[in-house]
């Protein structure tokens, strides 16, 4: 017999409904996965087992009792640990977040709340979402279920890691450079980085105002769409949040791709990508083509410059957005008992980790009197042109395909010393983030190590429904 | 671009950071590496480009002037350090 934690969303929720298998022995099953393999991977903060199985009690219940009970009863889920979930820790992967725990819930965590689905946890992430390892994390790595050798990106590597081995049938993650797709590439899984403002950001501990957003991480596009529909959408409670509706998602039952023009940009096939890499995503296109599809050669000639904007204009957001941090209202405080400007600066330089402490710095220098217009000016006008970039592209394609990182995942500690280096494994998830389009990352093959190759397709903002179909479509032909 | 340690303690200041000496040091030669790759940006002519406020076209909302629910006041200080009298507390601010 197949294991309830190897079934899909679709067959879970067909199954608690049909009464094939409980809300609890689901869940169940799910944690004593977890239980066996938590100590080798480490995907998880913070686990909720007794919440969770009083919410599978509940969910039974209503199961049994309602006609009509909401779409996901049952269904349990992971949450990246940067998000709020109401009475339970929330770290950030920070010492100075050890003891906050968040009154409120996140709007997008309250929604899947709402339709039905029962938290596991809180997942790991690089220090406030600041990585592309988890290496960052005060609480320690998560390590890639394919090798545990190497990182399973970041930084929402603890959901990629967690969805990737069966831990959990999806997970929040968040993205504001590539912190959803590139773990899901690492570790051989389907997420989505919607369209900002398409997803509440209310709830969500601000890293980079104008490009946080919080995505999904499942085992294929299917099981993420489902889940979509219910967590995304207008909330009047995040200034940035945008009122266009939310379609409903209908999944193509064929793989036929007939008309669909691909943009195939040349910048992102650039020297020093890992050949196999660019091997499994040319084949993936190809495979697309045989689908019906065209592949259009396009450029994006800003590419190049979206790291230097991103590592301005991030970590300007960050310096801002962690002033909140200062030992009064959250966190532990230190050095107490003697002034206020001891308690600030002995709390904070103590109790943040070293790639957050070098973001302030950045971000705090670029805002600096005599550099403002230098640096955070000039890169708010280059990002003005990677936008333009993307606009004019989609108007000759409907989607564009590119590899998610340069590499696959790579070995604990190779760029720990080098920020640089670590900040070029986000070379290919940055201008998503800095145009505001949607982007969803699948897995199109392995290396010759058996580690998993991603690739993501980008489209127009709000096409997430686009996006969705072409990825189901690819995986239908390729399962 | 070299960062001066004397820079990187000013920026620290401003950031409200205290750094070890080998901190200063790591940081003054790290971020001396990002400026210098961010410098590729001046190849850019960018005189007559708008700065980006928002990537996508949105005005700002107002909601009615009506009460709402919200956090009560033990919630709110419940994740404080110090708390007295219903209040955050914190050191002393002037003098001394």
């Amino acid at each position: 017999m197949t294991s309830l934690t190897d079934l899909s969303i679709r067959e879970c929720l067909t199954g608690l409904r049909a009464g094939d298998f409980s809300s609890r022995e689901l869940t169940e099953a799910y944690l004593g996965r977890i239980d066996s393999l938590e100590a080798d991977i480490h995907a998880f903060i913070t686990l909720t087992p007794d919440r969770a199985l009083a919410g599978a009690d509940a969910a039974d219940a209503i199961l049994k009792s309602q006609d009509h009970p909401p779409r996901l009863t049952g269904l349990p889920i992971a949450v990246k640990d940067v998000l709020c979930l109401a009475g339970v820790p929330c770290t950030c992967g920070s010492k100075i977040l050890e003891n906050f725990i968040p009154p409120f819930t996140a709007t997008t965590v309250q929604r899947l709340l709402d339709a039905g689905t029962i938290p596991l946890g809180k997942t790991n992430t690089d220090e406030f979402a600041m990585g592309s390892s988890t290496e960052n994390s005060a609480y320690g790595p998560t390590l890639n279920p394919w090798n545990t050798n190497h990182v399973p990106g970041g930084s929402s590597g603890g959901s990629a890691a967690a969805v990737a081995a069966h831990m959990a049938p999806a997970a929040f993650g968040t993205d504001t450079g590539g912190s959803v797709r590139q773990p899901c590439s690492f570790c051989g899984v389907t997420g989505i980085k919607p369209t900002y403002g398409r997803t509440s950001r209310y709830g969500l501990v601000a890293f980079g105002s104008s490009l946080d957003t919080v995505g999904m991480i499942g085992r294929n596009v299917e099981d993420i769409s489902l889940l979509f529909q219910y967590f995304a959408g207008f909330d009047p409670l995040d200034a940035t949040s945008v009122q266009t509706p939310v379609p409903e998602i209908v999944l193509p039952q064929s793989p036929d791709l007939n008309g669909l023009r691909i943009g195939v940009p040349e910048e992102y096939f650039i020297k020093g990508i890992q050949p196999e890499v660019e091997g499994g995503v040319r084949a993936a296109i190809a495979q697309m083509e045989a689908q019906g599809a065209s592949a259009v050669p396009i450029h994006l000639p800003h590419t190049e410059y979206a790291l230097p904007v991103y590592y301005l204009i991030a970590p300007a957001e960050a310096s801002a957005n962690l002033a909140r941090y200062d030992g009064i209202r959250f966190g532990p405080r230190l050095g107490e008992g003697e002034d206020l400007w001891e308690m600030f600066t002995e709390t904070r330089g103590k109790l943040f980790g070293s790639e957050v402490k070098r973001r302030i710095m950045l971000g705090t220098y670029a805002l600096s009197a005599g550099y403002y217009d230098a640096y955070y000016g000039k890169a708010q006008k280059v990002r003005t042109l990677i936008k333009a970039d993307f606009d004019q592209a989609f108007e000759e394609v409907d989607v564009i395909a590119a590899p998610v990182a340069p590499t696959t995942a790579f070995k604990f500690g190779q760029h720990t010393d080098d920020p640089l280096a670590m900040y070029l494994e986000d070379v290919f998830t940055l201008p998503a983030n800095l145009a505001g389009v949607p982007g969803l990352a699948f897995p199109v093959g392995y290396d010759k190590h058996g580690l998993p190759i991603g690739m993501q397709l980008m489209g127009p903002h709000f096409k997430e429904d686009l996006l969705f179909s072409v990825g189901h479509a690819y995986q239908l032909a390729s399962d | 671009m070299k960062l001066s340690i004397d820079e990187v303690e000013h920026i620290a200041d401003l950031a409200r950071l205290r750094l070890t000496e080998v901190e200063k040091e790591r940081y003054a030669e790290q971020l001396s590496d990002i400026l210098d790759y961010i410098e590729h940006l001046e190849e850019l002519d960018t005189d007559h480009i708008q700065p980006t406020a928002s990537v996508l076209e949105m005005q700002l909302r107002l909601r009615e002037d009506q009460t709402r629910p919200g956090l009560s006041q033990d919630d709110v200080l419940g994740n404080a350090a110090e708390t007295q009298d219903g209040q955050f507390k914190v050191p002393r601010v002037l003098g001394g």
